[in-house]
């Protein structure tokens, strides 16, 4: 009889303590969120100094909680992975800490991870992967186009050159006025409104997978700005409709262009950005009746998590990764490298 | 009994393993070098060398602050998830006591003290209890030294100062108290990990899952938050 592998995640890269169990890399057994958005809604973003502070806190509560849940001891486990950047530093050490010390107190191999691959492979907790496959990552912090010919090795063929597109949607919200994080809001009163006002599209160069959305930031501001000088009266819902539709008509099309061109069997949307509706439906619209397979995890496995940390894990436990107990956490880490 | 004890709270990273009466083994430096990189090989080894197992431990002390906040999470993480997964107690110590068993013979007042930028300390007042046991006098505090001087100028008995930060406050204490102050030597600076081992052993234990580092501080963001808020 073949030994099942369990493994045991953390993710604390960010403003969620999250520990997750997944057996055979594909089984979700637990799968615990902490977050602390409520707490920095007050500073209007994430302050690092504080989230690495409620990350102390919660630690052994989350990971308890995840055991019980899946009705585990650490003797059933197989390997402990970690998210080893890139993210917050502070924020990543409690993790890489954490992990450490679980896997030192049992005796069990240690699995470091990156952030966007566990983005990814939060996608083979609903389907299994097929290669060559094109991944969209769009969260508050990245916005790529990530190749993948096989398990556990990426190529970034485009991402973006200033800001991602979950910051524009936080800055616009700012703007508009909306509580933090702004992204939902923005979503939720894009549906309501028309598409109706000029907002730059960034196509940068015709070849280029690369993305750009500190141009139609400032586009949208101005608009703001100008109307009010004017002393014109701007829908609220009807800008959030235009620049929704300016962020994900650049996304989705060179998403396609990208898949044609690598001539992929699936793609994958990764992310928090994979939670909005606007970029749901246009992915769908886009790619249906296509010869390519398109994959949207559920909104939970797209907001951080640690599902996906040990998804990924599993993919690298098996190639034989293991971290000792120098591993660091690293907030700047390179996905290709990996 | 055996302890484990950790302190990565400041720039000193120390480590020592217990077994009731004895010190097995002790590891200290004093190096501007990474904390999370070097703690955990560092357990690893003198666990190794002492002959201990994790299973074996009783008892886990950690220093929990005030000091590098980075720094004090690292240990703090650490020992949290060694005591909560092995099922074995946790102990916290103020990381300013720990430094002011250099005194602990002294006689007089012992005055542990870190740095904590714009000529603030975090410091405490120690003095000798019964049994030659440091006792604490003035609760642990970040202050403007200047105050803590003019405080310390009331007391009639020699007072000790302690730490690796001495260096850049001691012209400041000696212009306060004068003779009243004996700067402690070279030696006395680290914070020793087995003195934080032996503390350890002598208090009651806390609830693992809500214990967090002493930080003697709110974050800036929550301060500015507060006053934002007219609290
Ligand atoms: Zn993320």
């Amino acid at each position: 009889m073949i030994k099942d592998e369990i493994i045991l995640a953390i993710e604390t890269s960010c403003d969620e303590t999250a520990v997750a169990i997944v057996k055979n890399g594909t089984e979700l057994l637990a799968n615990i969120v902490a977050s602390q958005i409520e707490s920095h809604k007050r500073f209007g973003g994430v302050v690092p100094e504080v989230a690495s502070r409620h990350h102390v806190e919660q630690i052994t509560i989350v990971i308890e909680e995840a055991l019980n849940e899946a009705k585990l001891e650490p003797a059933d486990l197989t390997a402990v992975a970690v998210t080893e950047g890139p993210g917050l530093v502070g924020a990543l050490l409690i993790g890489v800490n954490a992990a450490k010390a679980f896997a030192f107190a049992h005796g069990l191999p240690l699995v470091p991870v990156h952030h966007i691959a566990g983005h990814i492979y939060a996608n083979r907790l609903v389907k299994e992967m097929t290669f060559p496959l094109l991944s969209l990552i769009v969260s508050g912090g990245h916005t790529e186009l990530v190749i993948m010919k096989e398990h556990g090795t990426f190529q970034v063929i485009g991402e973006t050159r200033d800001d991602a597109a979950g910051e524009a949607y936080d800055k616009v919200a700012r703007t508009l006025k909306m509580p933090y994080p702004g992204g939902p809001h923005i979503d939720k009163l894009a549906q309501v409104g028309e598409p109706n006002i000029d907002l730059p599209r960034a196509w940068l160069e015709p070849e280029s997978f690369d993305f750009s959305f500190s141009g139609l930031k400032s586009a949208v501001i101005n608009t703001v700005h100008n109307a009010e000088q004017r002393g014109q009266v701007i829908k609220p819902e009807d800008l959030a409709a235009s620049f929704q539709a300016s962020v994900v008509d650049v996304l989705v099309e060179k998403t396609f262009r990208a898949a044609q061109q690598y001539d992929v069997k699936q793609v994958l949307l990764a992310g928090g950005v994979a939670a909005n509706k606007g970029l749901r439906q246009q992915l769908e619209n886009r790619f249906k009746d296509t010869k390519f397979d398109l994959v949207i995890p559920p909104l939970h496995l797209c907001t951080d998590n640690a599902a996906m940390i040990a998804a990924a894990g599993s993919v690298a436990y098996q190639k034989g990764t293991r971290g000792d107990m120098a591993l660091n956490g690293v907030p700047g880490l390179d996905l290709e490298a990996q | 009994m055996k302890v484990l004890a950790i302190d990565t709270s400041n720039l000193v990273m120390g480590i020592a393993v217990l077994d009731n009466g004895k010190v097995l083994g002790e590891y200290i430096t004093n190096l501007k070098k990474n904390h999370s990189i070097r703690v955990m090989p560092a357990i690893e080894q003198l666990m190794e060398e002492t002959g201990v197992k994790p299973a074996e431990l009783d008892r886990i002390v950690v220093a929990k602050g005030p000091g590098s906040y980075t720094g004090v999470r690292i240990g703090v993480t650490i020992a949290k998830t060694l005591a909560w997964t092995l099922k074995k107690e946790l102990v916290g110590i103020s990381s300013l006591e720990v430094l002011a068993q250099s005194g602990k013979y002294f006689g007089g007042y012992t005055v542990p003290l870190f740095d904590a930028r714009r000529t603030q300390v975090f410091t405490g007042l120690y003095g000798n209890g019964d049994n030659g046991k440091l006792q604490t006098v003035l609760e642990d505090r970040i202050i403007l030294l200047k105050d803590w001087l003019e405080e310390l100028q009331k007391l009639e008995e020699k007072i000790l100062f302690i730490g690796n930060d001495l260096p850049l406050h001691q012209e400041t204490i000696i212009e306060f108290l004068g003779s009243q102050a004996v700067l402690g030597q070279v030696a006395d600076h680290n914070p020793r990990p087995s003195e934080l081992g032996r503390i350890g052993m002598e208090r009651e234990p806390e609830d693992i899952h809500t214990f967090t580092p002493s930080y003697l501080q709110l974050a800036e963001a929550e301060v500015n938050w507060l006053k934002s808020q007219g609290k």
